[in-house]
């Protein structure tokens, strides 16, 4: 059983007009087992959310708490983040040339497990990780990200997430830019996790599509770096009915 | 004393060719008042099949191709004795040819060595440079028609290595010369790939990778001279950097001339700086004389470490460190690859993972 809790998260981002406040106290508790759907217009901060969680260097935390079972997130290094427990699959997965994914992902595995998996064992929990996620075996020697569709990237990011079993998994849009097979393919993979794990998820999203494949307990709709309202499944189908003008307008 | 070294003729530094070059730590190999020992240095432990060589007086074996390279220059004065390699018409030879090169501590050295490539004979030489040596060499593979080589040069040198060397190919009909140039040690190495083709259908491939810490100079000057028409070439150096005053020089000059119609040429130079106090030189010069050609291309990119590759495998658990290690490798992968033996690539990249943590990388 573990516990993501953020309390009054203010983040700012460094612009060439100086700093710009971005998230402005954003409170949050993710338990194991649980979905939460962060939804909200676009540039309302959700994926600052997502990245100053993971550590990402171009945010500057300027207040407030993140903690993983008590222990404190933001002064963990990025990878330091990963290996508590925490993932995100990105919105837009960075290309690394020249490094294959078999070598990444053993690379990875053996950061967080603390030991490098069995050779024998990897190789099967590899291809059947992939095999769930329809990739081809030929996958596995190109280079991360290289030359990756759209949606080649996000059953990557998937397939990650499945190896590296984390408590907490941040999806940072993962829905954009899939067709419906390739969506009902990633969903398919991330309910495969939860249902193999006690996995606690929080999913970043523009569109209640996805929310068809993966159930959120809880919806929380963003707006202005902020939580503005919070409610059961039924929040997300008002949203799909009328929008985030009332939010935005404010 | 011959003409050619006298004081006229040695750089000053204000030559093109010589002004990213640091005259002052060549250890006399410009100097005419400093000898250079002239015994062959190359040495192979023994021969495949179809391949034969010999010693040849230097008196006796004009070079190929003229030169303007001082050193160069130097060096054929000062050679008496010239390494011959033989590789016999129609033989396909099945492994490499390794040559490695013998070293005289305390004395700049001299050296030449002709390669032969008989017509439709195929060979992969491995020239090995290690150790501690102050060599100025001459080197020239003569493709005949048909035939292909590949030419892999390690320069694994210890720390106070001076190395000049000029390594230029005629490359004869439907030939193909593909060189791959290493350079991870040495004090100062200056390397000059240089292309002249013989016939139409030919192809060269030049490939390169360098790595420079504290206070080396690294420098590759290719010239490719596309003097026939449909004739092909590629280059493709990758280098790193990392160190106070770690220097690289990289000069690609492609000639089209006009009788070059059908040329096909691109060439690719791109940098690494790892750290503060490092600098990359990078100047591709393409001159075209026609414009009857398929393609001609350069790019030329010089850049510091991208925090987002980092930020990505760091977010998969992956230590800072060993993600730099990763980038870095595959930063080289691409040309290191192309050596086509495990244990060599293995060596260069644990030789590159040694270096970046003494520099702290």
């Amino acid at each position: 059983m573990s516990t993501l809790e953020i309390k009054n998260l203010q983040v700012s981002v460094a612009t060439e007009k100086g700093f710009t406040e971005i998230l402005r106290g954003v409170d949050l508790t993710i338990k194991s087992g649980e979905t939460h759907a962060i939804m909200g217009p676009n540039g309302s901060g959700k994926s600052t959310l997502a990245y100053s969680i993971a550590g990402h260097p171009k945010y500057t935390i300027t207040g407030g708490s993140v903690t993983l079972d008590g222990a404190d997130v933001l002064a963990m290094t990025v990878d330091e983040r990963a290996k508590a427990g925490l993932f995100l699959a990105m919105q837009y997965p960075v290309e690394v040339p020249g490094v294959s994914v078999t070598n990444f992902l053993r690379t990875a595995a053996t950061a967080i497990r603390g030991e490098a998996p069995k050779l024998r064992t990897w190789v099967g929990e590899v291809k059947e990780a992939m095999a769930s996620l329809n990739m081809d075996a030929e996958f596995a020697e190109r280079n991360v990200n290289e030359g990756f569709s759209g949606g080649e990237k996000k059953r990557h990011e998937i397939l990650q997430l499945e190896l590296l079993k984390p408590k907490i998994a941040i999806l940072d849009e993962t829905d954009s830019g899939l067709d419906v097979d390739a969506l009902r393919i990633v969903s398919e993979g991330v309910n495969r996790v939860k249902a193999n794990s006690d996995l606690g998820v929080m999913l970043i999203t523009h569109y209640t599509r996805i929310l068809r494949y993966i159930k959120p307990d809880f919806v929380h709709v963003f707006a202005a770096g902020r939580i503005v309202e919070e409610g059961g499944p039924e929040l997300a189908d008002k949203l799909e009915d009328k929008g985030y003008a009332e939010y935005t307008t404010a | 004393m011959s003409t050619l070294t006298t004081n006229y003729l040695v750089p000053t530094g204000r030559e093109e060719a010589w002004r990213f070059t640091p005259l002052n730590r060549l250890a006399g190999l410009l100097d005419s008042t400093v000898a250079l020992t002239s015994t062959n240095s190359l040495v192979a432990k023994s021969l495949p099949a179809g391949v034969s060589s010999k010693l040849v007086a230097a008196l006796d074996l004009a070079p190929m191709a003229t030169t303007l390279d001082a050193a160069t220059i130097r060096v054929r004065e000062a050679v008496t004795e010239v390494l011959v390699l033989d590789i016999a018409k129609d033989s396909e030879v099945s492994e490499p040819i390794h040559l490695n090169r013998v070293t005289i501590d305390g004395q700049a050295q001299a050296s030449r060595l002709l390669v032969n490539v008989g017509t439709n004979a195929k060979a992969v030489l491995i020239i090995e440079n290690q150790g501690n040596a102050v060599i100025a060499e001459d080197i020239e593979y003569v493709l005949a028609p048909g035939s292909s080589l590949k030419v892999i040069v390690l320069q694994e040198w210890d720390a106070k290595t001076v190395h000049l060397g000029s390594h230029h190919a005629i490359i004869d009909r439907d030939a193909s010369f593909t060189s791959l140039i290493v350079t991870v040690g040495g004090s100062v190495v200056r390397l000059l790939p240089t292309v002249e083709y013989r016939g139409p259908g030919s192809s060269a491939e030049l490939f390169g990778l360098y790595f420079a810490t504290d206070g080396q100079h690294l420098e590759h000057r290719m010239h490719v001279d596309h003097n026939v028409p449909n004739a092909k070439s590629r280059v493709n150096y990758k280098g790193a950097l990392s160190g106070d005053k770690a220097r690289s020089v990289w000069i690609g000059d492609v000639h089209i001339r006009a009788e070059a119609e059908g040329t096909d040429t691109y060439e690719l130079n791109r940098n690494l700086l790892l750290s503060d106090g490092a600098r990359a030189d990078s100047v591709p010069n393409l001159e075209i004389e026609t414009g009857e050609i398929v393609g001609a291309g350069h790019a030329s990119t010089t850049g510091r470490f991208d925090d987002e590759q980092l930020f990505y495998l760091s977010s998969r658990g992956i230590p800072a460190q060993i993600a730099r290690r990763l980038v870095i490798r595959g930063f080289f992968s691409e040309i290191i690859g192309k050596i086509g033996s495990q244990e060599i690539e293995e060596r260069l990249m644990n030789r590159i993972d040694d270096q970046l943590a003494k520099v702290g990388a």
